[in-house]
């Protein structure tokens, strides 16, 4: 089967965001960007099912600016087979890439779409869920484990108890969190390797879809900050502390 | 505006996440709630109580014993023809159904609300809470999912709903729930306990983090809660990550032990009253958060405190 895998190129998850000091957003000018770190996971996931010989090609799809050609590559560099950019100017929302993930299905057929629980730049936790429902498929959402059986596919998901395991009909939705794999690095040859595998360049009106988001972004500001407070000597002035608070008898 | 606020509950009880939805709902308008489940009779009761319910509407029908997105989502799709809001708890469960409702609608979801501005205008977290966003949506009608910490629990008595069958939409059969390893835990729950201590990868192993972390949460009658690097490491099950990608906590205590403070900590605990930091590391940046610091062995200091409190 096919496996399509949504990656979104975002702030590298180690460096710190920055305000833009007009307050409409965060400043992505000059600073290091990467590929989604759920989708890492996402596009590692497609690949150790292509192994296990249960998905037998993987296609990466990217919507955003022509930039995100470089993490295509990273996820072809790591061994998706081809891969789809669809390039689009300023923030398309979930909703939107969702609608252009339903025309790509329309066209390439997969029975599973692996994408990443959130994007850590806006938190959104939607396109999943989204495109399960614009597509009236199965969704195991937040996954922690994969596993295909017999015309289903067995996720557990990290559910806020604890686990639970869903059996899916295909072709079905998965959204990846964190401990579901560790995903590999690209190798040296494979990087190389990857720069002559095939990427098509599409557009959100191939798929009929307008991007213009519903919603807009007022202001972007700084969340209120915390002052870093006193260091006690020892155990004891610890359990005074507390004390004060009303949470230990000293 | 007529909110319908989606009831999170374990087939006998509301859970808390419940009531902080319902005072996000009740600032927009009307609060109707949705109660979906088998055999949940007792839930549509406590939900009638919760002060501020209007109609309660109940789908009892085995297709939604397990909540499953693919069954519900079409269910809060049908009663969003008579509301204007739909609005879900930010918990696992609400953030995988209601989306989907959402798609459904036509309409882009607003995630993790911390408070509501005016009738189409919200502030979220995004970037991990490294900054907030105020936003407003142009949709006709609204899908929020709501931040437990950032809202007062509404009243879980002294309400008076009416309790109204809603018609079941039945079992699309495109999943089936298999089973579920729930954590028994006599402790508190994370996201609404008083007091929380928390381990971090310096515990070294599972058993340290049993012998050491639980006792000084049994002292304190807390919960315990975990970083990643603590959870990976297998020392503790996953539902105790607190974080981006955990648990958001608001406690009025939150004890960090031995836990460095990446962003993607901060980002789920920073709103405490009151952080504690033990670390050996003066330098670590869990210490520009906290309130009360101790530069120490944990080996050392933990057993200490426990015995002394
Ligand atoms: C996409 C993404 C999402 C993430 N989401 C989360 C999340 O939700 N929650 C989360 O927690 N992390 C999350 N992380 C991971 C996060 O970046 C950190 O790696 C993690 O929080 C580190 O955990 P830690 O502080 O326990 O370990 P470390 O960073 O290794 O810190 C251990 C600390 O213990 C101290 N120490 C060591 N020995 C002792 C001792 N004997 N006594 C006292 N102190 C000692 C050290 O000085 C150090 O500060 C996420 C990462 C990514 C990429
Ligand atoms: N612009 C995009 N291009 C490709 N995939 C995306 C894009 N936006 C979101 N996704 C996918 O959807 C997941 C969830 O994103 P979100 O709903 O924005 O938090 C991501 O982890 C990606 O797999």
């Amino acid at each position: 089967m096919k496996a399509l895998v949504p990656v979104k190129r975002v702030l590298d998850y180690n460096v710190k965001p920055r305000i833009k000091a007009d307050g409409t957003g965060v400043d992505l000018s000059n600073v290091k960007m990467s590929m989604n770190p759920f989708d890492e996971i996402a596009v590692e996931e497609a690949i150790r099912l292509k192994e296990k010989g249960v998905v037998t090609e993987i296609v990466a799809v990217s919507i955003g600016e022509a930039k995100a050609q470089e993490t295509l590559r990273t996820a072809l560099a790591m061994g998706a087979d081809r891969a789809i950019l669809v390039t689009a100017e300023g923030t398309v929302e979930p909703l939107a890439v969702a609608k252009i993930l339903k025309g790509i299905v329309a066209e390439e057929s997969p029975e599973l779409v692996i994408l990443g629980k959130q994007a850590i730049d806006d938190d959104n936790n939607q396109t999943g869920q989204m495109l399960a429902g614009l597509l009236g498929w199965a969704q195991g959402t937040f996954a922690s484990k994969v596993e295909a059986a017999d015309g289903e596919v067995r996720v557990t998901r990290e559910v806020d108890g604890g686990l639970e395991t869903d059996l899916l009909k295909l072709p079905a939705i998965i959204t990846t969190d964190l401990r579901l794999n560790e995903p590999r690095y690209a190798s040296l040859p494979n990087i190389m390797k990857a720069k002559s595998k095939p990427l098509a360049n599409k557009t959100p009106a191939d798929y009929g879809v307008d991007t213009a988001p519903r919603i807009s972004i007022v202001k972007v500001t700084e969340p209120s900050k915390r002052q870093a407070g006193s260091k006690v000597a020892d155990v004891d002035e610890l359990v005074t502390k507390l004390a004060a608070l009303g949470i230990a008898k000293s | 505006m007529k909110c319908l606020v989606l009831v999170e509950h374990d087939g006998k009880t509301v859970r808390d996440a419940t009531l902080s939805a319902v005072t996000a709902a009740s600032k927009l308008g009307q609060v109707d709630l949705l109660v979906a489940g088998e055999g949940v009779g007792p839930v549509a009761e406590a939900a009638a109580k919760i002060a501020g319910a209007g109609t309660v509407y109940v789908a009892d029908d085995a297709a939604y014993a397990h909540q499953l997105a693919e069954n519900i989502a079409p269910l809060a799709v049908e009663l969003m023809g008579e509301h204007d809001a739909f609005v879900c708890p930010a918990t696992t469960n609400g953030k995988n159904i209601a989306p989907r409702v959402a798609a459904l609608l036509d309409v882009m979801q607003v995630s993790d609300v911390l408070s509501i501005e005016g009738p189409d205008t919200f502030t979220r977290p995004i970037y991990a809470g490294n900054a907030i966003a105020t936003v407003k949506t142009s949709d006709p009608k609204l899908v929020l999912t709501v931040r437990g910490t950032a809202f007062e629990k509404a009243a879980a008595e002294g309400g008076s709903g009416q309790v109204q069958p809603a018609q079941s939409t039945g079992d699309k059969g495109l999943s089936r729930f298999e089973n579920a390893e729930i954590a028994q835990n006599a402790r508190p729950e994370l996201t609404s306990a008083k007091i929380i201590v928390s381990g971090g990868r310096a515990l070294q192993n599972s058993e340290n983090f049993h012998s050491l972390i639980e006792p000084l949460a049994d002292k304190l009658g807390a919960a315990v809660g975990a970083s990643r690097a603590a959870v990976d490491a297998g020392y503790v099950p996953n539902d105790y990550q607190v974080g981006q990608t955990g648990k958001i906590v608001a406690p009025d205590v939150y004890i960090a032990v031995g836990i460095s403070g990446a962003i993607q900590h901060l980002a789920g605990m920073k709103d405490s009253k009151i952080i504690v930091a033990i670390n050996k590391d003066a330098d670590a940046p869990i210490f520009q958060v906290a309130d009360i610091g101790l530069v120490g062995d944990l080996f050392k200091v933990v057993p200490e405190l426990t015995e002394k409190l």
